[in-house]
């Protein structure tokens, strides 16, 4: 479980984050929702210690983010940033295999190795395995950042807009891997999402956010109400119902 | 699991080494070898001194074209030569103890990178601030050593001149030992981390999301750059320039960036590069042996090369 307890956070007296606590079970997924600026980044590179915590705390299964190694924290919890940018130059193989190191430090064992020739079959990147990282279009170096997340091979798993770049078959594609890897092995994903049908659909929780404060926490059907969405995103979108699920006509 | 590459580098650098101590052996051989042997050994312990530590520093600061040199050490101690001539004048300074003012040298240069890093490892500053520290430092201390050279006397000025160029023509036997061994020491430490330098290049919030404790490391290598920049500049002079070069053609021939290939490659390119360039100025080209010269003749090839490399990837 991660535990997020009175968690504040400023940059120069401007206030991004408002005394969030949260609670996120392990299993499912849960998909983080809000317009831009809300904080979602924020809160996630918190929970991942990507930078210090100001005030509040957390906890992920008992380990307070902060004190704990950060190699053992890697091997429970792992991120994909909304700006993935890579500084060195690396083939896609590579990179994945980077997703093994908090488990063997540099001696990639065979086990290590097959799982990132698993991670390049589930993504469909075996063509692209040698390939340069910053010769692939944004969908591809995406699918593959989000492969290298994978198989890092966490219990935690926090992707802060996975669908960026990618197109209509890939994006439902890496929505349903998600789903099996989290219904099979247990696993938890805190995803950030944009396209609000993609969280009504494949989400067990949505948590929605705006000006660094929760507005709304439940389940698809508590959450996307018409009232609900536009608290958070300022206009009014009807809402149907398909398949017991909510779909928002966001775009009319 | 050697590279192939390597072993040629290896060669290459074997054969400029055999070369270095055989080629022209003439009158006392004993005598002569002696001399060649400290000074390839000098010239060894820059070679890996300066290719370790650009590397380092190009993957701690996810730069590719950044030399330490920018941490001002080198102009520290440019600063701190043309100082000592000043209060000492010419003859005082070309009585001191060598060995004290080794110590001294590193000591002061290390004590400088501390001060930069400092701030780094308390309060989570930002590695480009202290960049820029440290180019506002060098720029301090050369503007100093600068306005002391203008007071010098021309006798004096020379001193000074040759002080800031690398020079293997006066070494101490024993300095010589004591900072290959320093050296060897911390490209051992390199050569240990290369695959957590692997995850830093990656940038730091991938690498921290990799467990990488990254204040820790991060001010850990930089202290080692200054480690190793500092012995080989107390050693034999400001060197740092060159680095740039042997960095960049080790990755244009690794086609990687992968540390335990990266690192031996480097080195194996500024040992061709230095030693090679050395025997090829002595011997082929007349006597003329300064290693200003060799750097800037070898820059021009390794910039050639570079060309060449480039245009057919
Ligand atoms: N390093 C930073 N310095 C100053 N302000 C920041 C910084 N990072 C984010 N912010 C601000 O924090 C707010 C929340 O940003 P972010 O968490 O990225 O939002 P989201 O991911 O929900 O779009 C924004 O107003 C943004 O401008
Ligand atoms: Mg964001």
């Amino acid at each position: 479980m991660i535990r997020i307890e009175n968690v504040s956070l400023s940059h120069r007296d401007m206030p991004i984050l408002h005394d969030i606590t949260l609670s996120l079970e392990k299993g499912g997924i849960t998909a983080l929702v809000g317009p831009n600026g809300a904080g979602k980044s924020s809160l996630l590179s918190l929970i991942a210690r990507l930078q210090p915590l100001q005030t509040g705390r957390i906890l992920v299964d008992g380990l307070p983010v902060g004190s704990t190694p950060s190699r053992l924290l890697a091997q429970r919890l792992a991120i994909l940033r909304q700006d993935g940018a890579v500084a060195s130059r690396l083939t896609v193989r590579e990179l994945i295999g980077f997703g093994r190191f908090p488990h063997h430090q540099g001696r990639a064992g065979a086990a290590d190795i097959a799982l990132v020739e698993a991670a390049l079959e589930q993504f469909e990147l075996q063509a692209l395995a040698e390939r340069f990282i910053d010769t692939l279009s944004g969908g591809q170096r995406q699918r593959a950042l989000v492969a290298m997340t994978f198989c890092q091979g966490t219990d935690y798993m926090l992707l802060d807009e996975p669908l960026n770049n990618l197109d209509m078959f890939h994006a439902r594609q890496l929505m349903r891997s998600l789903r099996s890897i989290v219904d099979e092995r247990q696993r938890t994903a805190i995803v950030v999402l944009h396209d609000i049908n993609q969280a009504a659909a494949h989400a067990d929780r949505i948590v929605a956010l705006r000006d660094g404060k929760v507005i709304a926490d439940g389940t698809p059907n508590e959450v996307l109400t018409e009232d609900n969405l536009e608290l958070v995103f300022g206009y009014r979108m009807q809402i149907m119902q398909i398949a017991g699920r909510p779909l928002v006509l966001q775009h009319l | 699991m050697p590279d192939r590459r390597l072993i040629i580098l290896a060669a290459i650098a074997l054969a400029a080494v055999i070369a270095f101590m055989t080629v022209d052996l003439r009158g006392n051989v004993a005598f002569v070898l002696h001399l060649r042997g400290l000074k390839l050994l000098a010239l060894l312990q820059v070679a890996v001194a300066i290719a370790m530590s650009t590397v380092l520093f190009q993957t701690v600061t996810a730069n590719r074209i950044l030399t330490p040199s920018i941490m001002g050490l080198d102009a520290l101690y440019l600063f701190g030569q043309t100082a000592l001539v000043f209060t000492l004048g010419s003859l005082g300074y070309a009585s001191l103890d060598g060995g004290l003012k080794f110590a001294a040298e590193v000591l002061l240069m290390i004590a400088l990178a501390m001060g930069l890093l400092w701030p780094l490892l308390r309060t989570r500053m930002d590695m480009n601030l202290m960049l820029l520290m440290g180019v506002t430092l060098g720029l301090l201390f050369r503007s100093l050593s600068a306005l002391l050279s203008r007071l010098l006397d021309p006798n004096a000025f020379s001193v000074v001149q040759m002080a800031s160029f690398a020079n293997f023509n006066t070494l101490r036997a024993d300095l010589t030992i004591l900072g290959t061994i320093a050296t060897l020491g911390a490209a051992l430490l390199c050569w240990r981390a290369r695959h957590t330098l692997d995850i830093v290049g990656l940038g730091r919030e991938t690498a921290i999301g990799l467990g990488i404790h990254w204040t820790r490391t991060a001010t850990g290598m930089l202290l080692l750059v200054a480690i190793l920049v500092a012995v080989s500049t107390a050693l034999v002079g400001p060197v740092a320039f060159f680095g740039l070069l042997v960095a960049a053609l080790a990755e244009r021939l690794m086609q990687t960036q992968r540390h335990a290939l990266l690192l031996p490659a480097a080195a194996l390119v500024a040992i061709i590069v230095l030693v090679g360039g050395q025997t090829l100025l002595q011997h082929g080209l007349g006597g003329a042996s300064t290693l200003g010269v060799v750097i800037e003749f070898a820059g021009g090839l390794v910039f050639l090369a570079l060309l060449i490399l480039r245009s057919r990837t």
